[in-house]
């Protein structure tokens, strides 16, 4: 389904949770609202479900203004971050739930529940109830009600935010694929920017109530219009610093500088920040060396995040494999220019690429 | 402070009538020794919150006994043990001022005023709490009443060691790493007994020099980050920590050396032939590289995590996942994989079997 | 909370407006109407202003029988608050007890305000009520119907039998809630039973706390069949609280006027109190 916000606003009492904003979403596909709590990730989905009736602006779905539709009429599943099922219903119950509601013929019910329940690997629990389940099993029930139903928009509100790490790793993966077939368009709502590139699709990101950015996951990623829509989209966060820039030369001091690309050496000379990510300031390596104080090195298994100082400026540096660092310690890091993303005085990106 | 000694320690909660018991905890023994920094770590239901409670006095297990500094502990009550413990949720006494709160614990115990206010002031010092010591704890955020529950246990100088279950969950995720760190520092600077208790990985390979996973009721592999990646000791270590975890894919023997679907595998070592059971190689998705020769595979997906790229891919029924650089080329015509040879694990019913790397 | 965009679930409220328009407002309108009016009867009535109040407020019976009732209120609190706090602690909180002493907290409250009277007046009968004969038996000179002192001590004591109950499910509950890991931090920190109820139990039972005063506050400020039953409100005029004098004066004496306007101020005076003690009481807790 294509669904699409014109001009739409929310505010509540004084409180503006979404300035007006203008998105369209790809249809048929996972489009990702990334954002930290309280940068209007909810109140998106409510405006698109029909829970919530815009302040201003219109809501389309398919070519047809929506907006004062109640969420009943709408084609709109929805999953939330906590676990909701019917307590008393059994995991078949909970999913034929829906179609029991649509009035569906009772073999066809039978079909589409076995169905589902086999996609989401639910087919040993059917008859128990969800009590007795894990917390994954218990989401997954959450999901087939709602793919089920075969909504043209399903919402996801951060569904895998209550799980153990390895299990959202797993779901994260299995994700994608339970939708592939549905034709569903999909929206969900994360703040976890890994989590989005995991899924891949589309990513909108958000930032205090407006969409700073939509576009291809990847995409967006690697080129961030503005600095904001840099950091919204990175963790551990960007590293940034401001520059002086003189000729085709960057300074971030007196010691430190490196060669600009060529598009930002025909701009005119001064300040410019610029987006280092994580990965790319490495405790070994080449490129422009500066010299950093560890404040704490954290290990994720696969991963080290370092957190320096380096410059007077707080940045992180992430590396491959387990790197052990005293607190304290005084060491140097490395970076390759190339990598580095320039902001104009308006914080929007330089762009560089060839 | 001292060093905690678990002797054959097994826990079963009571059993049903005419059922055998079950063991929510199987046997563990261990030393964590005076000073130390452990992380308990495992998914949900593997027995780590047993094995906590069992140190902090708050479950008798049912078998084995625990010694503090070669003295028996095991049925001492929690507060004759001199255990300080931080909890999932914040306990704060809400009704009391944030210096009153780091007070309680000595007063209750008879500390002199005058050393209560010396000490207070140091341990606020230490949490960044010293000029907030006037306010009602109650108005804090959560990161400042977590600072306060462990702030109870550092102001007793009475104290064995300091556990922690799971106590960054209700912190806001930018937060959290502050927090970490501000453990970490005062682990370095007081050098204290710590056991921190998590399911996330990341929590609790950044916390402790030691990490003691744990895997339905059992303990599977004790040692340090880097023995954990570089070396699990069980497929569950290797599933678990990393993420991407550990490809743990069948294997036969031929002439001590691992075969896996008709490829031998180039190993740099060899193990004897009439290995029994179950036989698995183990190597992890940054171990696992496109080659000119190798073993034939089918693309699958291609993740772009930003940093890395995970690809999935296929050789018969086994599924492989390798990580692969931000800017390296995915190879289009009849990919094919090998794995480095150093990194290359062989476990025997999910254990590992010792080899001799190179 | 979030607006709702559908607003057709109004109308849902439209049969409680009613019913308590019919219930609460136009009785109220109607002493109202009274308490500012004399009446002969033939609905003839003649504007008084506010001569009745005035009346009322000086008379010494309403003096005395306001003090009787803000006594009787008091005693109720001081024994039936820590009274039930008591039995709600020493309740268990795990086991197959629970629903057991769950289940006999109850039945007081299940049991009928005019029954209760009735069968405290039985029981309490210094000739064959149990109570009443076995303390006169151990030598105590008892007889609720002529003593005021015993007529005093058996009002509260049935009020206590029938009402602690309700103070004891509302701390229960509050209990409950508690989660353990304050307890298990308590003890980690040494802290004796007193601090531990002190400054975890009692602040996390303050909100049911503060519902069960008010309630409590409210019945007995406003109670009338259990005396009424037990006592009449003798032996005199000894327990002849607010509502049974004004009970008297409205349909014993049918001095309607005095009668609607003692029963505005004493309304005045449950709002007024309840409004004071909920403002404090939640003050403290943005704190």
């Amino acid at each position: 389904m294509a669904i699409e916000l014109r001009n739409v606003s929310l505010r509540i009492g004084a409180e503006t949770h979404i300035y007006e904003t203008n998105l369209s979403l790809q249809p048929g596909q996972f489009n990702i609202l990334l954002g930290t709590t309280l940068s209007g990730k909810t109140s998106l989905m409510r405006l698109m479900a029909g829970l919530e009736k815009p302040t201003s602006g219109e809501l389309w779905m398919n070519g047809e203004a929506v907006t004062g539709i109640p969420v009943q009429k709408r084609s709109v599943a929805m999953v939330y971050q906590a676990f909701i099922n019917y307590p008393s219903f059994s995991v078949y119950d909970n999913i034929a739930s829906p179609l029991k509601v649509a009035g569906l013929p009772k073999d066809e019910i039978d079909a589409r529940v076995q169905q589902f329940a086999d996609l989401l690997q639910l087919t040993p629990m059917l008859h128990r109830l969800p009590d007795e389940l894990s917390g994954g099993q218990q989401q997954r029930t959450a999901l087939a009600r709602a793919l089920v139903k075969g909504a043209d928009l399903v919402l996801l509100d951060e569904p895998l935010a209550n799980l153990d790490y390895k299990l959202r790793e797993e779901l994260r993966d299995e994700l994608p694929k339970m939708f592939a077939d549905s034709g569903a368009t999909v929206v969900y709502a994360t703040s976890e920017p890994l989590e989005a590139l995991m899924l891949g699709g589309y990513t909108a990101t958000l930032n205090e109530g407006r969409v700073v950015q939509f576009g291809e996951t990847s995409s967006i990623y690697r080129q961030p219009d503005s600095l904001e829509a840099a950091r919204v989209f990175s963790d551990p966060p960007i590293n940034t610093a401001t520059i002086e820039k003189r000729g085709n030369s960057a300074y971030l001091n007196d010691s430190v500088s490196w060669t600009v690309p060529a598009q930002l050496a025909s701009m005119p000379d001064g300040r410019y920040s610029i987006g280092l990510r994580p990965h790319h300031l490495l405790p070994d390596g080449e490129g422009v060396k500066v010299g950093g104080e560890v404040q704490i090195a954290e290990i994720s298994g696969s991963e080290s995040i370092m957190r320096v100082n380096i410059e007077g400026n707080n940045w992180v540096s992430e590396a491959h494999g387990i790197h052990s660092f005293e607190f304290g310690e005084h060491r140097s890091f490395f970076f390759d220019s190339k990598r580095c993303l320039y902001f104009d005085s308006n914080d929007k990106l330089v762009e560089t690429q060839v | 402070m001292s060093q905690i000694e678990f002797k054959n320690v097994r826990h079963a909660y009571p059993p049903a009538k005419g059922q055998a018991p079950v063991y929510a905890l199987k046997e563990v023994s261990q030393i964590w020794n005076d000073g130390g920094a452990y992380a308990l770590l495992g998914p949900s239901g593997c027995g780590k919150t047993t094995l906590l409670n069992i140190i902090s006095g708050l479950l008798t297990p049912s078998e084995g006994s625990i010694l503090f500094d070669g003295s028996e502990v095991t049925r001492l009550p929690t507060a004759e043990r001199h255990i300080a413990q931080v909890f999932q949720f914040p306990v704060v006494y809400d009704t009391m001022t944030v210096y009153d709160n780091l007070a309680f614990p000595l007063r209750n115990r008879g500390v002199a005023e005058a050393r209560v206010t010396q000490r207070v002031t140091e341990i606020a010092e230490m949490l960044d709490l010293s000029d907030r010591l006037q306010q009602r704890a109650a108005g804090l955020t959560a990161d400042g009443k977590q600072k306060i529950s462990l702030g109870r246990g550092l102001v007793r100088e009475d104290v064995n060691a300091i556990l922690f279950d799971e106590p960054l969950t209700v912190i806001d995720p930018h937060l959290k790493w502050q927090l970490r760190s501000k453990l970490k520092e005062l682990h370095q600077r007081i050098g204290m007994t710590m056991i921190y208790v998590t399911h996330d990985q990341v929590e609790a390979l950044t916390f402790a020099d030691k990490v003691v996973v744990m895997y339905d009721g059992g303990v599977v592999q004790v040692g340090t980050p880097v023995e954990l990646f570089n070396r699990p000791k069980h497929t569950f270590v290797g599933y678990f920590i990393g993420s991407p975890g550990m490809n743990v894919l069948p294997c036969t023997l031929d002439q001590g050396q691992p075969v896996f679907a008709n490829n031998r595998l180039d190993s740099g070592y060899a193990v004897a032939s009439d290995l029994a059971g179950k036989l698995e190689i183990g190597i992890r998705p940054e171990f696992v590289s496109f080659s000119d020769d190798g073993i034939p595979v089918a693309i699958e997906k291609v993740e772009d995590l930003g940093r890395y790229q995970v690809v999935t891919v296929r050789h018969e029924a086994e599924q492989i996942k390798m990580v692969v650089g931000e800017d390296q080329a995915i190879p289009a015509q009849s990919p094919k994989i090998s794995f480095a040879a150093d990194n290359l694990l062989l476990y025997q019913d999910d254990w590992a079997v010792e080899t001799e790397h190179a | 909370m979030r607006k709702t965009t559908n607003q057709k679930a109004w109308w849902l409220v439209t049969p409680v407006l009613l019913l308590v328009a019919f219930n609460a407002f136009i009785p109220l309108m109607t002493v109202v109407n009274y308490a500012f009016q004399e009446t002969f009867g033939n609905n003839q009535f003649f504007w008084e202003g506010t001569t009745w109040f005035e009346k009322v407020l000086r008379s010494e019976r309403f003096h005395d029988a306001l003090g009787r009732q803000m006594l009787f209120t008091s005693m109720i609190l001081v024994i039936e608050v820590p009274l039930g706090i008591a039995v709600a602690l020493s309740m268990p909180r795990k086991g197959p007890w629970v629903s057991v002493c769950l289940v006999l907290m109850a039945l007081p409250l299940l049991i009928p305000w005019n029954v209760v009277g009735a069968m405290w007046n039985i029981f309490a009968l210094p000739d064959i009520g149990l109570l009443g004969y076995s303390l006169n038996s151990m030598g105590f000179d008892y007889n609720f119907t002529r003593q005021p002192v015993s007529a005093w001590m058996t009002t509260v004591v049935m009020d206590v039998w029938h009402w602690t109950s309700l103070v004891v499910l509302l701390c229960y509950a509050g209990l409950c809630s508690i989660p353990d890991a304050y307890y298990q931090a308590a003890h980690i920190d040494g802290a004796s039973p007193w601090a531990v109820f002190r400054y975890i139990q009692l602040p996390k039972m303050k909100r049911v706390l503060t519902i069960a005063i008010l309630l409590r506050f409210m019945d007995s400020f406003m109670i009338y069949t259990e005396p009424f039953v037990l006592t009449g409100g003798g032996p005199g005029n000894t327990t002849t609280f607010l509502s049974i004098d004004l009970v008297k004066i409205a349909l014993g004496q049918f001095d309607l006027g005095p009668a609607a306007a003692m029963s505005l101020i004493y309304f005045l005076v449950v709002l007024l109190i309840c409004w004071v003690f909920y403002t404090v009481m939640m003050r403290n807790e943005e704190q």
